[in-house]
C-alpha cells in the first residue's frame, strides 16, 4: 500500500495533470480546457485530484483576498515621485533614439569596443563591396595585401536580446558587472553581439558563461555567436 | 462603461498623459501590490516597491513594444523588485530554507484545533513554501495568469512553467503530510 503510494507519488505527471491548476484558474484556452474536461469525466482519480486544486485555489484566493490593499494615498505619492524626476525628454520610437539612449547608458570601454566594432565592420563592408567588383571584372585590378578582419577572431562573443522590460540602468550594471561589452547590434531582432571574453574560449567554458548569464533576469535570449 | 485598452493607456503615459497613468495605476495598484506582499511578505516594503514598479512603467512605457501583455510587463516589473528586495534582506527573511527557525507552534491549541480544518492548515502549508514557489501559486491561483503569461513574467519556458507548478504542488503536499495531511498526490 504504502509502495504503491510511493510509486503513485514518484511518477511523471501527464500533461492533463500539470494543467489541472490552470484549469481550476479558468486560465486554459478553450481546447485545453475541453481536453481538461474530457480527462476528468472518464478518470474519477484524476477528479480526485482535482478537488485538491480546487481547495488549493480556494486557500490561496482566501490568503490574497486577505493581504488588504496600499493605502489610499498611494496614487499621490506616485505622482510626487514622477514630478520629482528630471524632465522627459520626448518620447521617440525611431531606432536612433534607443540606440543613443543605449550607448549613453554604456561604460567607456563599452563604448569604445562598439566604436571599434563599427569601424570594423565598416572595413568589412569595404572589403566585402570591393571584393565584388573585383570579381566583377574578373580578378584583374588592385589587390590590398591586408589580412581579412574578422571580429570573431579577437575574443568569444555571445547574442544576446535583453528583455523588453530591462532598464538601461539594469542592462548598464549587467554589463559592468559581467565584464561585458557590447560590439555589434542591433541587430534583427533585437540581438547584440556581446563580448564575453578577450581570448577564443573552448566551447565548453563558452557554454558554462551562457548557461550564468542566461539566469539573468533581464536576458531574454542568449546564444553563442558564431 | 467603456475599458481603456491597456496598450492604449501606455502609449498615452509615453507621451506623459498623467490621467492614463492614473487609469492604469488605478488598474492594477491593488492586484500587484498583493503579489508584492504575498512575495516579500512585509506590508511597508509591498508599498513602497508598489510606487517603484508604477514609477518604472512612467519612466519606461516609451520603451514598451507590446510584445507581452501590459499585465505581464507590469508584473515581471513587480517580480524583479521583490525579488531585488528579498535578495537585498536575504539574511533576515524567514523563508522555507530556514523553516526549521519557524517557531513551532505544534503545541499551541489553536494550532491543534486549526490541524482539524484542513483547508486552515492547507493555509499554513501555501505560507510556507519557498518565494519562488509562492510565485507561482499566487500567479495562478489568484492572479489566474495563464501558462504563456506566466513565462513571459517570469522569464522561463512554458514547459517549466508547468514542471515549477507541479513541484510547488509536491512541496504543498509534503508539507501537508508533516501536518498529518497525507492526499497521496502529487
Amino acid at each position: 500500500m504504502n509502495g504503491e503510494k510511493k510509486a503513485a507519488s514518484s511518477r511523471e505527471p501527464s500533461e492533463v495533470e500539470l494543467l489541472l491548476p490552470w484549469h481550476a484558474a479558468g486560465a486554459l484556452g478553450s481546447r485545453e480546457a475541453q481536453a481538461v474536461e474530457a480527462a476528468l469525466a472518464n478518470d474519477p482519480e484524476l477528479a480526485l485530484r482535482y478537488e485538491w486544486v480546487r481547495e488549493e485555489l480556494a486557500q490561496e484566493t482566501l490568503i490574497g483576498d486577505t493581504l488588504g490593499e496600499p493605502p489610499a494615498h498611494d496614487v499621490e505619492a506616485l505622482f510626487a515621485r514622477i514630478d520629482a524626476l528630471p524632465p522627459r525628454r520626448a518620447a521617440s520610437n525611431t531606432i536612433a533614439a534607443r540606440f543613443a539612449e543605449l550607448f549613453a547608458s554604456l561604460s567607456p570601454r563599452a563604448l569604445a569596443w562598439s566604436a571599434m566594432a563599427a569601424a570594423v565592420v565598416i572595413v568589412l563592408q569595404a572589403t566585402v563591396i570591393a571584393g565584388i567588383l573585383l570579381n566583377a571584372n574578373n580578378g584583374v585590378g588592385y589587390q590590398t595585401a591586408s589580412e581579412p578582419t574578422n571580429i570573431t577572431d579577437q575574443g568569444s562573443d555571445v547574442l544576446l536580446r535583453f528583455k523588453p522590460q530591462a532598464s538601461a540602468d539594469q542592462i548598464a550594471d549587467f554589463l559592468a558587472s559581467n565584464k561585458l561589452s557590447i560590439v555589434g547590434g542591433p541587430f534583427a531582432g533585437g540581438l547584440y553581439r556581446v563580448r564575453v571574453a578577450p581570448t577564443k574560449l573552448a566551447k565548453a567554458d563558452l557554454s558554462r558563461v551562457i548557461d550564468r548569464l542566461q539566469n539573468d533576469q533581464i536576458v531574454g535570449f542568449i546564444a553563442a555567436a558564431e | 462603461m467603456q475599458t481603456i485598452a491597456d496598450d492604449i493607456l501606455i502609449a498615452s503615459i509615453a507621451k506623459g498623459d498623467r490621467s492614463a497613468m492614473a487609469t492604469l495605476f488605478a488598474r492594477y495598484r491593488v492586484p500587484v501590490y498583493r503579489f508584492l506582499l504575498r512575495m516579500v511578505r512585509n506590508e511597508a516594503t509591498a508599498e513602497e516597491l508598489n510606487g517603484d514598479v508604477f514609477l518604472e512603467v512612467w519612466r519606461h512605457a516609451a520603451t514598451f513594444e507590446g510584445r507581452s501583455a501590459v499585465s505581464t510587463w507590469i508584473f515581471s516589473i513587480a517580480r524583479f523588485k521583490a525579488l531585488s528586495a528579498l535578495q537585498r534582506r536575504r539574511e533576515e527573511e524567514l523563508d522555507e530554507g530556514e523553516a526549521g527557525t519557524i517557531e513551532d507552534k505544534a503545541d499551541d491549541p489553536e494550532i491543534a484545533l486549526a490541524k482539524k480544518d484542513k483547508a486552515a492548515v492547507l493555509r499554513q502549508c501555501l505560507e510556507k513554501l519557498s518565494a519562488e514557489h509562492r510565485e507561482i501559486v499566487n500567479l495562478v491561483y489568484y492572479q489566474h495568469k495563464s501558462v504563456e503569461q506566466i513565462a513571459g513574467i517570469i522569464g522561463i519556458p512554458v514547459a517549466t512553467v508547468k514542471t515549477r507548478m507541479f513541484y510547488a504542488r509536491k512541496k504543498l503536499s509534503d508539507l501537508l503530510r508533516k501536518q498529518g495531511i497525507d492526499r497521496g498526490w502529487p
